[in-house]
Formats: C-alpha cells, sequence, structure tokens
C-alpha cells in the first residue's frame, strides 16, 4: 500500500532491493525501516506477546514503545520500526522474548 | 458567539456566516473575498498576502481578520496563502443564473477545466453539479491550487468544496 | 564526534533556533538528534503552518524544517545525527550513543530539547496491529509514502487528530469519523472545517469501547457519551476499519533532566512533568537549559522562540551579558508572549504562570 502521486510531497526512494519474511522475499526500499517496509507489502503482525501470546504490531514508529521487536538475522528484540532494511537481511517474527539462534 | 454547529461538528452555521459577508452592492462590483474564520488563533498570513491590505489582523496577532471588501479586488492570492483554507473568493456577476466560487483544492487527481464535478456545501453534502471554469497551479499557489466552478446564482453562499464524478 | 561548550540534544525547531540564535553571539554548538534526518517533528509535516512571518507562517511544516537546516549548514554548527543522548552523569558528562559506540561529552552548556512522546489510551483490543499512534500514521504516510490502511478511525480532534486525518485523505484513505470525547473540538476550528466539507463526520462526545479483529484490527464499535463519560445505551456504531489512529495528546520527554536533577513540577496545562526554567529557559541546575515541548506541549511556533530564548540564555551563561544580547533578548521574549496572548495560549500562560512560581 503505497502512495502512488501525492499532492503535496515527491518521495525520494532508494534502491529497490529484497529481503525475507519468513522466509519469503519482500521488496523494499533502502533506507526504509523493517516495519515499514512490511507495512508496505501488507504484513503488520511484527511479532506475539510475552504473556498471551497475542499478535502486535508497531505504534510509536520512533523506537520508544518496544511494540515492533523482530528477529533479524538471529538476533531477537530489534526494533524493526528504526532500524533500516538491507539487502537479503533474514526477518522474523518475534515469539514472545525471542529466541537466541543456534545454528 | 460561535454557533454549537461550528464549535462540536467544525460547520460554520447560518449564524456564522454574516460576518464574513459581502454587502450586495459590492457583490455586484466583481469577484471579491470571503474569510471564514471565526475563530481566535495565532495566525496572519492573509494579512501579509495581500497586497491591497484588504485583510488586517492587526497587533495583535490572535484577533479575528477584519475585511474590507471595498478594498479586495477578488485577486485570489491570499486563498492559497491561508493555512486555514478558509479563504474563498465568490462571483455573482459570472452569467444571468450562474455565479462563480474559487477554492483552494489540495488533492489528487485535480479536475481540469470543462470537467463537471459534485458541488458540496461545508458538511460535504451533494447540492448541485458544477462545471471548473478555471483551475490554477502554479509555483505562486505553493502545492495549495485554485479551483473555480459555475454554480447556480444564490449558491454561492453554500458551496464550499467539491467532488470529481468518477 | 568533537566536544563542544553547548551542546544541544535534540535538532527539533527548539534546539535548531537555539543553535542559530547562540551562534549569532559567536558560540559554537553542536547539535545531537537520535534521527536520520534533523527538523523534529516539523519533518511530518505537510499543512502550511500558523503563526506569523516571523515564526514563518503559511510555509510548510517540513519546508520550514528544509530552510532552518540550510541556514544552519552556512554557520559554524555542527549536527550529529543518529546520536542519542542516553545518560547524564554527576559530574556534568553526557553519554551520547552513536553507531553503537558511547562518547562522554562534557560541555558547559547543555541544551535539551528532546520534544514529546505520544500518549496512549487503552480499550479492548487496543494492542491489535492496526492501532497506531497519529505521529506514528505521519511518519509512515509522509517519510515513507506508505499508506497505514484503507479506511481509518481517529480518536481525537485536537489540532493532532485534524491536521492527521486531512493528510490521510490526501494521501488517498478514507477517514470514516473523528471521535471527541468532550463536548467540543479541540484543535482549531478551520482544521475542522476542511475536514467537515470532505464529508468527513466529526463526532464529539463520543468514545471507543474497543477494536474488533482477530490478528488485526477490522473495525471499531464506538458510542455517544454523556457528560460523565458513561456510554449512552443504545447509540453504539459498528465502523469498518482497519486502522484506529490514536491522537490523545504527548507527553514531555523528560529523562535527561531528571537525570540531571533539575527540579521538576507536575504541571497538567503543560502536558506532564516539565522541569522549572526561567525567563531565559535555564532549569534549577546552572547551565542546563530546555525549551520546547519538553518543557510544556504547544507549538513549533512558540518552540522556535523558547529555543531561540535558550541559545541566547547560553551565551548570556557561557560570556556575560551585552547591551545588544539584552536587547535580542527582550524582542524574543515580546514576541513569544505574543503568540501565547489568544484563547489558544491560555492553556500554556497558565501552566507556565504556574511553573514559575513552583520555584523551590
Ligand atoms: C500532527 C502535528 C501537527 C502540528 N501542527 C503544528 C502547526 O500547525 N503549527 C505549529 O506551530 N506547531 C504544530 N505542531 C507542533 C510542533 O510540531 C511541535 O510543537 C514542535 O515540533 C516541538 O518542537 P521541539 O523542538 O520541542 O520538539 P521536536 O520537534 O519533537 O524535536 C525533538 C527532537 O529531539 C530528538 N530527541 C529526543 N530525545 C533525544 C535524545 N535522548 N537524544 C538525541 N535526540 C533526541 C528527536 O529525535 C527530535 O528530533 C504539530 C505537531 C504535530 C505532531
Ligand atoms: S482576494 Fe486579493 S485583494 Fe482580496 S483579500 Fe485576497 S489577496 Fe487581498
Ligand atoms: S490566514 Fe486564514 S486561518 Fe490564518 S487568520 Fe487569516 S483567514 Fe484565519
Ligand atoms: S513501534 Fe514503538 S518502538 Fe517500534
Amino acid at each position: 500500500m503505497r502512495i502512488g502521486k501525492h499532492p503535496i510531497l515527491d518521495f525520494k526512494k532508494g534502491t529497490k532491493i529484497e529481503f525475507f519474511f519468513e522466509g519469503q522475499p519482500v521488496e523494499g526500499f533502502l533506507g526504509e525501516p523493517i516495519a515499514a517496509a512490511l507495512h508496505a507489502a501488507g504484513i503488520k503482525v511484527l511479532r506475539h506477546s510475552v504473556k498471551l501470546d497475542r499478535p502486535r504490531g508497531f505504534f510509536c514508529a520512533v523506537g520508544k514503545c518496544s511494540s515492533c521487536l523482530m528477529e533479524v538475522d538471529g538476533v531477537p528484540n530489534v526494533f524493526s520500526c528504526i532500524t533500516p532494511i538491507r539487502p537479503g537481511m533474514q526477518v522474523r517474527r518475534q515469539k514472545g522474548r525471542g529466541r537466541i539462534a543456534v545454528n | 458567539m460561535l454557533s454549537d454547529k461550528l464549535t462540536s461538528c467544525g460547520i460554520a452555521d447560518h449564524s456564522d456566516i454574516p460576518a464574513s459577508w459581502p454587502s450586495e452592492e459590492r457583490l455586484k462590483k466583481g469577484p471579491v473575498v470571503v474569510v471564514e474564520c471565526f475563530q481566535e488563533i495565532p495566525c496572519n498570513p492573509c494579512e501579509t498576502s495581500c497586497p491591497r491590505q484588504a485583510i488586517v489582523v492587526g497587533e495583535n496577532i490572535n484577533d479575528l481578520p477584519k475585511v474590507d471588501h471595498a478594498k479586495c479586488n477578488g485577486c485570489t492570492i491570499c486563498v492559497s496563502r491561508c493555512p486555514g483554507l478558509a479563504i474563498f473568493v465568490i462571483d455573482v456577476n459570472y452569467s444571468e443564473t450562474e455565479s462563480l466560487v474559487t477554492m483552494p483544492y489540495e488533492f489528487l487527481p485535480l479536475p481540469e477545466k470543462g470537467d463537471t464535478v459534485s458541488a458540496l456545501d461545508r458538511a460535504g453534502k451533494e447540492c448541485c453539479r458544477a462545471k471548473v471554469v478555471k483551475v490554477v497551479n502554479t509555483k505562486a499557489q505553493g502545492k495549495t491550487p485554485l479551483v473555480t466552478l459555475t454554480i447556480p446564482r444564490g449558491m454561492e453562499k453554500s458551496i464550499r468544496f467539491f467532488k470529481l464524478i468518477p | 564526534m568533537t566536544n563542544t561548550n553547548f551542546l544541544i540534544i535534540g535538532g527539533g525547531p527548539a534546539g535548531l533556533m537555539a543553535a542559530l540564535s547562540s551562534s549569532e553571539f559567536g558560540l559554537d554548538p553542536l547539535i545531537i538528534d537520535e534521527n536520520q534526518t534533523i527538523g523534529g517533528q516539523l519533518i511530518k509535516q505537510t499543512h502550511m503552518f500558523f503563526g506569523s512571518k516571523a515564526e514563518r507562517a503559511g510555509t510548510r511544516g517540513f519546508e520550514i524544517g528544509m530552510e532552518l537546516e540550510q541556514e544552519i549548514g552556512k554557520r559554524n554548527i555542527k549536527i550529529e545525527r543518529q546520536a542519542s543522548a542516553v545518560g547524564y552523569y554527576p559530574d556534568g558528562t553526557l553519554a551520547v550513543l552513536q553507531n553503537e559506540k558511547v562518547t562522554p561529552l562534557k560541555p558547559k552548556a547543555v541544551l535539551v530539547a528532546t520534544g514529546a512522546s505520544e500518549n496512549f489510551v487503552s480499550f479492548p483490543g487496543s494492542d491489535l496491529p492496526g492501532v497506531y499512534g497519529a505521529g506514528a500514521v505521519q511518519t509512515l504516510m509522509n517519510v515513507y509514502g506508505i499508506k497505514p490502511g484503507r479506511s481509518v478511525l481517529m480518536v481525537g480532534s485536537g489540532n493532532i487528530g485534524l491536521i492527521v486525518s486531512y493528510q490521510l485523505m490526501q494521501a488517498g484513505v478514507q477517514v470514516k469519523a473523528i471521535i471527541e470525547g468532550l463536548p467540543k473540538i479541540g484543535g482549531y476550528l478551520v482544521h475542522a472545517s476542511k475536514i467537515a466539507r470532505a464529508g468527513v463526520p466529526i463526532l464529539t462526545r463520543h468514545t471507543i469501547l474497543k477494536a474488533l479483529g482477530g490478528d488485526q484490527v477490522s473495525g471499531a464499535v464506538i458510542s455517544k457519551i454523556d457528560d460523565k463519560w458513561q456510554t449512552i445505551e443504545g447509540t453504539q456504531q459498528t465502523l469498518e476499519v482497519d486502522t484506529i489512529c490514536l491522537a490523545v495528546g504527548l507527553s514531555p520527554l523528560t529523562e535527561i533532566l531528571w537525570q540531571a536533577g533539575c527540579q521538576m513540577n507536575y504541571i497538567p496545562e503543560l502536558g506532564g512533568q516539565v522541569a522549572w526554567h526561567d525567563d531565559l529557559m535555564m532549569t534549577t541546575m546552572p547551565g542546563i537549559f530546555t525549551a520546547g515541548d519538553v518543557t510544556g506541549i504547544e507549538e513549533a511556533s512558540t518552540a522556535m522562540l523558547e529555543g531561540e530564548l535558550a541559545g541566547l540564555g547560553a551565551v548570556k551563561f557561557l560570556k556575560g551579558d551585552s547591551k545588544a544580547l539584552q536587547s535580542r533578548i527582550n524582542d524574543t521574549a515580546c514576541r513569544l508572549a505574543a503568540l501565547r496572548a489568544g484563547p489558544f495560549g491560555q492553556k500554556a500562560r497558565e501552566g507556565k504562570c504556574k511553573l514559575a512560581e513552583c520555584r523551590r
């Protein structure tokens, strides 16, 4: 759900790149945070809560509320609303407090 | 006193309007400004943008804009400078049966000259069909384009917006 | 990151104006901001600002931000982006985190201009994906060009609720309604009228009862309320929306001020806990200044003038007084008082008066 033409703003987009969400390829633009790129692809559920396993999305988009914690390249508790996407990045929904990746 | 309809729904009522209305005599002379800004807020671009000093806020920036309709020539400069999009220019001399109303329109797509649109009142209610006679969107409007519609005579008191007909 | 005499934390309108006014009198301030773009709230504002010409009224918010940044570029003012102030130590050391590295800075004067964070209200389902802060929606939409959803319920009719609703409409998103618990619209009526004439209902004396949806928001139940905020039976209605946007106020971001040991006071008119400050924005801790939304939720125009004063205050603190400085201070103070003189400035006026009386 990207905005096409806007009456006031011109959006300068970075290069189009590909990263992975739950193993599936997703496109985004360099400079965009993970949560924004996922949202553009229609993905709103970013994690499940610690106690009740409730779905969570982002809320503040400025790294202040912890609603958007995700697992990125095996590292849990990454603020997906302010962390920019990188080509090939592996992003997963976090369950509870997150697990440490064991290869 | 502002009407309840204005303070609770954002829709100016018959009781709010007279303050902004030009005299019959002035209306007959040609296009003229109508400023629908009824609440004291710290703002004055209407005053600073008018080349003819037809709108004055004055020393206290919170005062309401006062309009001298006699000084205004309907040039529309202030319409795209008002952050409240509260200024319109009307002209009741377009034809025997029709008037013109010029309004700011910050949405896409912009209509084109000759298009027929659905004219809306202050509550967003569809009132009649209207024809677009002019669209001005140069650098001077600063991305607040101006659209001029022809509407049936008498409706210039109520038409303040429009929507495109799909 | 180089050390500095005058460190400015936060590159919003308050911080930027402090940098400009202090550099005018020979200081070389350093601005740090945790964001990658300078301008604070301004970068998300696509509407023309109110105020007077001196505060750039009639210019769109993001353009004001760009203009200020350009002026700063012409002066000897350094900016460090994506740099957060994370701690203030009793010996006057500020820890700044940038690129996972902490740098200790020891400035002689500091301005805390960190702005504010959004308030939250809870109701059943308020934790569902699709319930977003108005600021978050603005960031997504106006910074990244992404729509938050297809249809929105806006909660709150202050200027933020009204402006973000209008911006959603400009982005091609349908706004189903704006609801407000109070009997009157909180923001400027000219903003409300722009929205009303496009056919979006503004429902005062209404509240949200719950958000519907399993995995994400699929609707909202709203209801009329009486003057005791009790729901009125039979007035419930369900709106089909995929986004619920909360614009229910802001709270000052005061962590650094607390850590620095500044005297803090709870002033509801200003949005919560704020630091006591004098006429030149200096807190009870000598050399620590504060300005903008962090000292009371107001406007960009007032934040700019408070910032200007704080910058001049830092000059006085570091270099002493002068005639030119004093006349500049008087001029800024007068403009600030003029902005606050109207009915919309009443809350801030009362809040600032109360705060002034709190000095222990
Ligand atoms: C939707 C909306 C519409 C508005 N419309 C208007 C209007 O029409 N007219 C008007 O005058 N005002 C308007 N405002 C209000 C105005 O934007 C704010 O009052 C103003 O931005 C406050 O300025 P500030 O400098 O205090 O804070 P901010 O602009 O919030 O800037 C604070 C900065 O500090 C940074 N920061 C915070 N903590 C740290 C830290 N620990 N380390 C480093 N950096 C940090 C942040 O990243 C941010 O850049 C509007 C606000 C909103 C949200
Ligand atoms: S229409 Fe022109 S002359 Fe009339 S008030 Fe506006 S700017 Fe002034
Ligand atoms: S510029 Fe517009 S909103 Fe501002 S005072 Fe003038 S008429 Fe009112
Ligand atoms: S959405 Fe609040 S921290 Fe990311």
